[in-house]
């Protein structure tokens, strides 16, 4: 069951993923990334992160992609011309990609411990409650100075956005 | 069954094609969009970890933890980026990357 719910999603988010590098409209593209991060969150509840998923969907394919739909829009961005490919870039890249790909999958194959079956869970999953306990006992520093970054963020952008920048 | 490869390597393909889309494509928004992509892949393999690397007979919460400043840092991100965006279009009305180049060598 695990197994094929993973490979239906982790397929079809590989696959909007592509349609994000390769479409030419942006909007089709941010499109693309708000289904590529729900199947990434389909993928979590495979691997029993459900609030984890949850957030995904909430911040990542919501809020995010929200803002990103809105600023295409207010640029009122057309579909890219066709401009000259500059070759050495494109061959670059596909090396650097391809290498990356082919070395991962060399160093997945050279060790056991990859290929572990999934563990049992001993107690019925309590994601929520787990990760607050962790968040506010273990991480509490680094959650007060997100809570700071975020502050900043904002600030930030208020500023940027004004009309004349000095 | 699924093992840990398979969520490594799908994390891995996802972040590589985040990958090429900033070295291929030339719209600032759209690399944008490719660094989110990146983004998420490291999150899938930190959440795969979590669930493999199991303590006590539960899974590491403190890599769900990490994967939930990630995601928040990333929308902070997003936030500055896309105001950065805005603000050089006004300045410049374009948004693609090989016009930007006052400061190319």
């Amino acid at each position: 069951m695990q197994l094929t719910l993973f490979w239906i999603f982790s397929s079809l988010m590989i696959a909007f993923g592509l349609g994000v590098v390769t479409l030419r409209s942006p909007i089709s593209c941010a499109m693309c990334l708000v289904s590529s991060f729900i199947c990434l969150a389909a993928v979590f509840v495979t691997l029993d992160a459900f609030f984890i998923a949850i957030v995904q969907v909430l911040v990542a394919a919501g809020a995010v992609m929200v803002l990103f739909l809105f600023i295409i829009m207010l640029l009122n961005l057309q579909a890219e011309e066709c401009r000259r490919v500059k070759l050495g870039v494109m061959l670059g890249g596909t090396v650097v990609v391809l290498s990356f790909v082919v070395l991962l999958s060399q160093a997945l194959e050279s060790s056991p411990q990859f290929s572990k079956p999934i563990p049992v869970l001993m107690a019925p999953s309590q994601d929520v409650s787990m990760i607050g306990m962790t968040l506010f006992h273990s991480f509490n520093l680094p959650f007060q100075i997100v809570g700071v970054l975020l502050l900043v963020a904002t600030v930030g952008v208020v500023l940027l956005s004004r009309r004349t920048l000095r | 069954m699924t093992t840990l490869s398979h969520y490594l390597m799908a994390s891995g393909l996802l972040f590589s094609l985040g990958l090429a889309g900033v070295m291929l494509r030339r719209n600032i928004l759209i690399i944008f969009m490719c660094l989110e992509m990146m983004l998420s892949a490291v999150n899938l393999s930190l959440v795969a970890f979590s669930r493999y690397g199991i303590v006590n007979g539960i899974q590491n919460y403190d890599a769900q933890v990490l994967v939930f400043f990630i995601i928040t840092v990333a929308a902070a991100e997003v936030a500055v980026g896309l105001a950065i965006i805005v603000a050089l279009f006004r300045s410049r009305q374009t948004t693609h990357s090989e016009d930007l180049n006052a400061m190319k060598f």
